[in-house]
């Protein structure tokens, strides 16, 4: 198969960059998106040019390192995918292919189609965890958890980090990432001690990187290759709302493990 | 109230105000189209349409303990203060959404849920605004065409207003942009405060086409029934009882 | 070389917990004055990072990716082993610690083996504590699954996510920590050699992969949880960036290098599709319960397999192992597949790749029962293959998995390095010659939860905190040498892509120092590793510079070193003159084609000490001893 790719080309954060035109021929159907990318890498090292600097690591759907909008869409065109595991048998002989970084203020472009994704960390540093220290725990079936709410935890829980969500936001947003995190400790009871605490800091952290609001267009969810659902958009606005609006002032002083 | 402030300095809160004016306007519309249904109620037997009577009755609520026209004044400031509110907050977020995606990308998008009504909030929201404005010299003030309006008679400045054609077409038109963007808004509403969940959402996307459409017919009804003819004529301006003078 | 295992002096079973109490401690106000270097965040990492800044410690910890989270014990699949008896079959620390050893074909040492039975419980406890979603059963109890060979349900699950579940859970308290400002996080930072002063570990020195800097951070002790090195083959089941450059380094500084030939091929992979594949993806084990393996009888069948008959179908491992069949352990069914596919056998446009057929299995028990067990799998394999496992038999082949060999450590996880420590994957300590499936996860948390907090305490006790700084010779000298390096590889300019050469060297493996080994192979796979070693050297071609983000020169970095690496991993194979675990020797094996240990002559780890790129290592022998279980040949047969 042969194809034509438009991919942008950005040498480090401070460039401009642009939309570079690559012809790749010989293409097997079975190739996978990013083995059609080394390809193109070792023609252009063959040629003496900067092969296109991308993410990506497991390549096996997992990681969440992959992340590029081919055609428009954040991971390509297939549902429940990520860039890695979209194969070249999807796409038509001749077809052009624009590939492009995950576009938000808050992902500047490191290199190419690399992006700096430390947001979502400090999203999550912010709050999204359970404060508890390495040691001897009570045991586990002391806390019965209902199989259901165990699910739906972990439905939350199967978030990968890629930043699809953002991408694919009209707006920019990180809710789908943020509300992923805080539903999936807030519907455990392990997390309910922190839970209004921790809504609180991550969408104020979230909001401090710049990262969009939400005008419920579910794109996040359409893109999201884990099909993460924005019925826990809905939840975190829920705890949210609840926590700013009704809960009493917190007035311990924080204990911090120092 | 420092409550209410922090709400209004994060998105999320901001977000939570458009819902909440949002569905305070969308009671307010309500009741406004109950009150332009009464355009099809049978006159009184004085000869005054109902819906005269009943727009003099919206000033008269409450009286004595409440003096003349003073509820429908509370009425009037909360839905300006949401209208405000609304519109406001909704520029700044759109003015957030903007900077949080400073560089556009270059291939034209291709959405996957985003409906086209959740995609043109915005410009129907601002068409919207427009024609509240259009709407309220119009109607309340009467000085879009003070030639075709009597304080007081609202049969006869609606059926006036509606034997031209272009104003039927813009109202009806209008109406539609109403419903379009209430189709998103009632059901984003619901999500926003976050009380949508799978098992609710189809009732609730139902809800909002249900409401929507409702609303359109209800306020379509009035030009298109009053241009289409078989209404009867409005009484004459010296025949209403209830012009200004009667107080 | 020092290769006292510090086996305390205690009965098994209460041996870390005598260890425990004898160990010297650093008071909670003296730890936050303490550095310890954390590199990797996988489950181990993370665990580790975490756990010893709650406790005071100052932590830095580094990884080569964008984020903590994407280290590759994300995609581990399966679930976690732990002696919990919540299915009351008879559970026990001995149970485990007996399917462990038994597993590992006796050649690991007893005393770690016992502590990681012992410590799995805990495990549990702790990810629950964090949040993990395991599955839980309608009354709201953990569940189980059976898991690998054993004979009772241990195994705790989400899914077929655990790794990720578990690695976020270790993340989140990664998180927590770098939030109280216990652990300082350096990103995309690559670790490229190890500052040694006066025979300890003081630091590492890093190349920052954005700007190309390299720079040095100094500290009390240096953990290494940095995996294993599968991608030795280039195609394995491992994330591209998996490497063995951080514990190679290491050892070219004088850690010793254990078994470095223990490497575990797992049998359900999906084959190569063609000359382009980067990479191998693994499809759970569980398969094997009701798929068929076979193959055609005749070479170079080109039928479509729905029209092979059954008498020329070779169904090999139910006529060979007819009491286990297709449930032989996975050295046995890795072993077999290859032997079928050298006979030209094999199925596939490479001709690498046997199938894997449900059709017997979908007419017995009904598409229902099936579904419901391997939906999600045949799914995943029709999105990477195309194929439907629903009408056409699946297609598999052996990848290479997991590394049981690593750095040598002690019974406290340090190496003979004095303050070099290696957890997880990184070290050699508890899996033998074969890991257990369900186990990986189970050592990492261990150590990193649990062992390495205690054990780094006791070592730091015993010096002043902050004596060296980076502005030591000894820093400017390694910054110095990984400078050149770097350099050396950006102006070689010749005309071979790493990729090709990577390729290569992993053909060699492959074909060398594979599923099964021998001496005349070995021989000359180190023949040819020098050969390809002087071609990357001379003729590679890097384009683009070092001091900006180069994904091409990070790769030549790695391979550089496992083209040194690949040389050992020979020489042990070599050395190692018996079969055991996943280590088969052509030579040594049963009339059924069993391996066949030497425990006279082989009981014991060998560790390799370097002696320079061009000069032969020397090996050194830490034997074994087996008192608690006592050697037997190791039998899926009966």
């Amino acid at each position: 198969m042969n194809f034509t790719l438009k991919v942008w080309r950005q040498d480090d954060a401070k460039d401009g960059g642009h939309l570079e035109k690559y012809q790749i021929e010989d293409i097997e159907p079975t190739c996978s998106f990013l083995e059609m990318m080394d390809i193109l890498n070792e023609q252009l090292t063959e040629q003496n040019h900067e092969p296109v600097a991308f993410d990506s690591d497991c390549r096996e759907g997992i990681c969440g390192m992959c992340s590029m909008v081919i055609n428009g869409q954040p991971h390509g065109p297939n549902d429940g995918t990520t860039t890695c595991q979209l194969y070249m048998r999807h796409f038509n002989d001749g077809d052009q292919i624009t590939i492009e970084p995950w576009r938000s203020v808050a992902f500047p472009v490191v290199r190419d189609l690399v992006v700096d994704r430390s947001a979502f960390d400090r999203i999550t540093q912010a709050g999204g965890y359970i404060n508890v220290h390495s040691g001897p725990k009570p045991d586990p079936n002391s806390v019965p958890i209902e199989p259901d709410i165990a699910e739906e935890a972990l439905d939350a829980a199967c978030c990968i980090g890629c930043g699809a969500c953002v991408a694919a936001c009209p707006n920019g947003a990180a809710m789908l990432y943020t509300s992923a995190k805080v539903a999936h400790l807030g519907l455990l009871p392990q997390g309910q001690p922190e839970r209004f605490e921790r809504v609180q800091n991550m969408v104020h952290q979230m909001e401090d990187e710049g990262f969009g609001s939400c005008r419920n267009y579910a794109e996040c969810e359409a893109a999201c290759p884990k099909e993460i659902s924005i019925k826990f958009i809905g939840k975190m606005n829920r705890d949210y709302l609840r926590s700013t609006l009704l809960l009493p002032v917190d007035r311990r002083g924080r204990m911090d493990s120092q | 109230m420092s409550r209410i402030l922090s709400l209004y300095t994060s998105v999320i809160g901001k977000k939570a105000i458009v819902a909440v004016t949002g569905s305070l306007m969308v009671g307010f519309i309500f009741l406004h189209a109950w009150g332009n249904l009464k355009l099809f109620a049978a006159d009184t037997a004085a000869g005054v349409p109902e819906i005269d009577l009943y727009a003099e009755y919206l000033r008269t609520i409450g009286e004595p303990i409440f003096p003349y026209s003073s509820i429908l004044w509370i009425i009037r400031i909360v839905i300006l203060v949401s209208l405000v509110l609304h519109v406001i907050c909704v520029i700044q977020l759109a003015q957030h959404n903007r900077r949080a995606r400073p560089v556009r990308y270059q291939h034209a998008r291709k959405f996957g849920e985003a409906t086209i009504p959740a995609r043109a909030m915005l410009y129907t929201g601002f068409i919207i605004l427009a024609f509240i404005a259009v709407h309220l010299l119009q109607f309340t003030f009467g000085v879009l065409d003070p030639s075709r309006f009597a304080q007081g008679a609202v049969y006869g400045n609606l059926y006036r207003t509606f034997q031209l054609p272009a104003f039927v077409a813009f109202y009806v038109g209008v109406m539609g942009m109403i419903a379009v963007h209430l189709y998103h808004g009632i059901w984003s509403l619901f999500q926003t405060l976050g009380s949508d969940n799978p098992d609710r959402n189809k009732g609730l996307r139902a809800l909002a086409i249900i409401v929507s459409a409702g609303l359109f017919i209800a306020f379509s009804s009035v030009p298109v029934s009053l241009f289409a003819g078989g209404m009867s004529q409005p009484p004459s301006q010296a025949k209403n009882v209830l012009t200004s003078d009667s107080r | 070389m020092d290769l006292d295992p510090k086996i305390p002096e205690a009965p098994i079973e209460s041996m870390w917990d005598t260890h425990k109490e004898h160990m010297r401690l650093v008071g909670p106000r003296n730890r936050p004055n303490y550095k310890v270097i954390v590199v990797g965040t996988g489950l181990a990492g993370a665990s580790a990072a975490s756990s010893m800044a709650a406790m005071g410690y100052q932590v830095d910890a580094f990884c080569f990716q964008d984020s903590p989270r994407r280290a590759h014990s994300i995609a581990a699949q399966g679930g976690i082993n732990a002696s919990k008896d919540y299915r009351n079959d008879g559970d026990s620390t001995y149970r485990l610690f007996y399917d462990t050893q038994k597993g590992g074909d006796y050649r690991s040492r007893e005393a770690n083996v016992w502590r990681l039975a012992q410590l799995s419980t805990d495990i549990i406890d702790q990810a629950v504590a964090q949040g993990v979603p395991f599955a839980r059963e309608y009354g709201g109890m953990l569940a189980n699954r059976s898991f690998g060979g054993v004979l009772v349900e241990r195994t705790f699950y989400c899914r077929g996510e655990t790794g990720q579940q578990l690695l976020l859970g270790a993340c989140s308290a990664l998180a927590n920590q770098i939030h109280a400002g216990g652990v300082t996080l350096h990103a995309r930072k690559e670790l490229l050699d190890v500052v040694v002063i006066d025979d300890r570990a003081r630091g590492i020195v890093t190349r920052d992969l954005v700007t190309g800097a390299i720079e040095s951070h100094a500290a009390d002790a240096v953990v290494l949880a940095t995996g294993g090195y599968s991608n030795v083959y280039y195609l394995s089941t491992n994330a591209k960036g998996c490497n063995v450059t951080a514990t190679w380094r290491a050892h070219k500084r004088g850690a010793g290098f254990a078994n470095p030939c223990y490497n575990q091929i797992h049998p359900t992979c999906i084959p190569v599709a063609g000359e382009h594949q980067a990479k191998l993806t693994l499809m759970s084990e569980s398969l094997r319960n009701d798929g068929r393996i076979w193959v055609p009888r005749k070479p170079a069948d080109q039928r479509n397999p729905a029209d092979i008959p059954e008498a020329d179908r070779y169904y090999y491992l139910e006529e060979r192992y007819p009491r286990f069949g297709n449930l032989v352990p996975r050295d046995v069914a890795s072993r077999n597949a290859k032997e079928v596919c050298d006979e030209k056998l094999g199925v596939g446009p490479s001709g690498l790749g046997v199938y894997l057929d449900f059709r017997d299995a979908i007419q017995d028990k009904g598409k229902t029962v099936i579904g419901g067990r391997y939906e999600n799998l045949f799914t995943m394999y029709e999105k990477i293959t195309g194929d439907n496992p629903w009408q056409s038999p699946m297609r598999i082949f052996p990848a290479p998995h997991y590394t049981m060999g690593g750095l040598w450590v002690d019974y406290n996880l340090m190496s003979n390095l004095s303050g070099l420590f290696a957890i997880g994957e990184a070290n050699f300590s508890d899996h033998g010659a074969n890991r257990l499936g369900a186990s990986s996860m189970m050592q990492c948390l261990a150590d990193g939860y649990f062992i390495i907090p205690l054990t780094i305490g006791d070592y730091l006790s015993r010096y002043p905190y902050g004596d060296v700084d980076t502005s030591h010779p000894a820093f400017a000298d390694a910054e110095r040498e990984v400078k050149g390096r770097m350099d050396h590889l950006m102006s070689i300019q010749g005309s071979e892509t790493v990729e090709s050469l990577h390729r290569e060297l992993g053909r060699v493996m492959w074909d060398k120092c594979g599923i099964a080994r021998n001496a005349d192979g070995l021989q000359e796979a180190l023949k040819k590793i020098p050969e390809i070693r002087d071609r990357f050297w001379n003729d590679l071609r890097i384009t683009g510079s070092g001091q900006k983000l180069n994904q091409t020169l990070e790769h030549a970095g790695r391979l550089a070193d496992f083209l040194e690496f690949s040389e050992l991993m020979c020489r042990d194979a070599l050395a190692r003159d018996e079969s055991c675990g996943c280590h088969f020797r052509d030579e040594h094996q049963t009339e059924e084609g069993e391996a066949l240990r030497d425990d006279d002559n082989f009981s014991h780890v060998s560790v390799w000490e370097h002696q320079g790129t061009d000069k032969e290592p020397i090996m050194h022998k830490e034997p074994l001893s087996f008192e608690a279980l006592p050697l037997a040949q190791r039998n899926y047969k009966t």
